[in-house]
């Protein structure tokens, strides 16, 4: 790929201080680049510091350490004024409650609507209104919902109620943070054919969060696979999915049901254990494997993990 | 087949709303097995979670109980019973059913543990009231438990509260102490739904295993047809207060027969193959607050007939076990085949496990 990426994470690391004692290292040098209009899945278990990198990126933490660049601009460092507008309306975020999400004494419109209010973004109030409506178009809900209130909503609604909120800012990068974890699986299928349809329309890039390897699979083009704040293996969706070589990538993978069920009753996931295993990931470097496949490991393990 | 544990006949229940009345369940027949596990799948809405709270009886207050049985079999002093729990007050089911006989492992569990109590405590509190066991002799009972559902050290982590354990750990704690007074039934309302991957798996091994070594019986609540796949004997599939289409877990996956049965197995992610897009069942479940006619599931429905928006379909039987309500079965109705990409992913499953799924399997 030549083109500079949208978003570039250079050995992000993001420490919470416990106690005097005990810092936890939630993310512990993740690099990754994202290139505009590409899907980026993030994948790992609860604890593997996945929402942590969405939430450092987009600066509702302050990163311990490490470099974000965003549109070719340090984000990573203390804001000026025109950083922070730029990292405001460019890269937007969709939480995974969507209940929770949303300001439950606001109507549909003036929650749409807050981005643009904050930024300033229209001269007249017919303006507003007129944009709010084609976003509402555009995530498939209707004209009369602009004057409900979330909780007149079913959970697919409110979901579409988050998207139309990020959009609306014509963001280049919408971090999406177990956006469809929440829902049904009828739902989530009808959100993720909609994110694609987005993503077609406007060439946003998306970086999408979840634990549920399935969807990442239908959604994702590139998918990175963490494990206790490091990235063990990231790769274009193929590579990750055909060739998965870090034995925590096949536990995962093992662990996805299959629509089958006598072969299902028979199968045992793959269980991996970081303790037992043997395995130190501060010792590891990234290995290429291909073009576009990378694998977390020292020499002696990559070897071995090649070999089988 | 072996003995029946629960059977619920004909269950209608309303909730009673600021709207009107809301006719959730509307006819619910299903039966459970010992030692068998039988999964309610459907969209929320569907009446799944209204069901398994009936059985509990822990219904909100605007809920009525329009009609219907659910007979529970179980022994007791050695003696069969066969009680209505319909029939019992509130107090009577707390003192001889719930958590006794009948326990509930819920979605969430940290709201289902209390924040104040020592995990040790929780588990031993059931049996002390329940089972009249001495302190120690429930804390021995408990240690087993936690060793059983897979915790090490279970001497300290006795001593822990819950918001000190991880999300696999305390829904593994929940089930220790719906375990605690051996249940004949377990009901488990979404137990993986807030979990990762790699914990359900083990949650659905553990509730598995366990299973194996206690012959209990187990109802599953879920939307993930994948879970379903893993851990179901039978399967009843539910759309707007109504059971649409019931049979056993092979039936269900290999040879489905409701149209809204399709449209779930479709919209299920598959790892295999490479579509471009997700099928996705068009339009939204019907209001309940609204009698429906016909067949509700008819306006979502592209094979729709005529009669299915004028009258209610019966179940129509394919199998012993198998048995659909759609209008489709009849013998006059056209024939309608689901869609060919679904065609084609059944078939491949059914090829991957070649002869077995031919024979028919054998239900215990």
């Amino acid at each position: 790929m030549d083109a500079a990426p949208l978003l570039q994470v250079t050995d992000l690391k993001q420490h919470f201080k416990m106690s005097s004692k005990f810092t936890l290292k939630a993310v512990d040098g993740v690099s990754f680049n994202i290139h505009a209009g590409e899907t980026y899945g993030l994948v790992g278990e609860s604890g593997s510091g996945k929402s942590t990198i969405g939430r450092s990126i987009i600066r509702l933490y302050q990163p311990s350490a490490g470099k974000v660049t965003f549109q070719g601009v340090d984000i990573s460092g203390p804001l000026k004024e025109k950083e922070q507008t730029l990292l405001r309306t460019k890269m937007q975020m969709i939480f995974q409650d969507p209940m929770a999400c949303l300001n439950p004494r606001k109507k549909v419109i003036d929650i749409i609507a807050q981005g643009l209010d904050i930024h300033k973004l229209y001269k007249t109030k017919q303006e507003r209104t007129e944009k709010v409506y084609r976003i509402l178009d555009k995530v498939g809900l209707s004209r009369e919902h602009a004057n409900r209130y979330p909780h007149q909503f079913s959970g697919g609604q409110r979901q579409r109620i988050g998207i139309a909120r990020a959009l609306i800012m014509e963001p280049k990068l919408i971090i999406a943070d177990e956006a469809i974890s929440a829902l049904d699986v009828s739902i989530q299928a009808q959100i993720v054919n909609l994110l694609k349809d987005i993503q077609e329309e406007t060439n946003t890039a998306f970086l999408f969060i979840a634990h549920d390897l399935s969807m990442v699979k239908y959604i994702s083009d590139r998918i990175g696979v963490l494990h206790l704040g490091h990235l063990v293996e990231t790769g274009t969706t193929h590579d990750i999915f055909e060739h998965p070589i870090h034995p925590y990538t096949k536990s995962l993978l093992s662990a996805i049901p299959h629509a089958n069920p006598i072969k299902e009753k028979q199968r045992v996931a793959i269980t991996y254990n970081y303790a037992t295993s043997g395995i130190d990931y501060s010792k590891g470097i990234q290995q290429q494997v291909s073009d576009t496949h990378w694998v977390l490991a020292n020499e002696e393990e990559y070897a071995a993990w090649i070999a089988r | 087949m072996s003995e029946t544990v629960l059977s619920i006949r004909n269950l209608s229940i309303s909730f009673k709303t600021s709207n009107g009345m809301v006719n959730a369940i509307r006819g619910v027949d299903l039966d459970l097995h010992k030692g068998e596990t039988v999964a309610i799948v459907g969209e929320s809405g569907s009446g799944k979670s209204v069901t398994v709270k009936a059985i509990m009886r822990i219904l909100s207050s605007n809920q009525r109980i329009n009609s219907g049985s659910i007979t529970f079999n179980y022994e007791r002093d050695g003696k069969r019973v066969s009680q209505d729990l319909l029939k019992l007050s509130k107090k009577e089911m707390r003192n001889r059913i719930n958590g006794k006989r009948i326990a509930m492992v819920f979605q969430d569990p940290m709201t289902s543990l209390n924040p104040t109590m020592t995990i040790g405590h929780q588990i031993m509190e059931g049996m002390i009231i329940h089972l009249k066991k001495s302190r120690s002799e429930a804390y021995e009972r408990a240690l087993e438990l936690l060793t059983l559902v897979g915790i090490t050290a279970p001497e300290k982590r006795m001593k822990c509260y819950p918001h000190q354990l991880s999300g696999g750990m305390r829904q593994r704690v929940v089930i220790a102490i719906m375990l605690a007074c051996n249940p004949e039934v377990l009901i488990c309302d979404e137990p993986t739904t807030a979990l990762d991957v790699t914990i359900q798996a083990k949650i659905l091994e553990l509730i598995k295993d366990i299973q194996a070594k206690t012959n209990i019986s187990v109802i599953y609540i879920t939307h993930d047809l994948g879970v379903v796949a893993k851990v179901a004997d039978y399967v009843a599939v539910m759309y707007a207060g109504k059971i649409v289409e019931r049979g056993s877990v092979n039936e269900i996956f290999y040879d489905p027969k409701h149209p809204y049965t399709w449209g779930l197995l479709s919209s299920m992610p598959d790892i295999g193959s490479e579509n471009e897009k997700l099928y996705t069942i068009p339009g939204s479940p019907p209001n309940l607050l609204n009698k429906v006619v016909g067949d509700a599931f008819a306006p979502r429905n592209v094979h729709a007939l005529n009669i299915d928006f004028k009258q209610e379909p019966p179940m129509f039987k394919v199998s012993d076990t198998h048995y659909a309500a759609t209008w489709l079965l009849h013998d006059n109705a056209p024939r309608v085949e689901m869609s060919d990409t679904l065609r084609k992913r059944i078939d491949k499953v059914v090829k991957e496990v070649g002869s077995e799924w031919m024979q028919p399997h054998s239900y215990k």
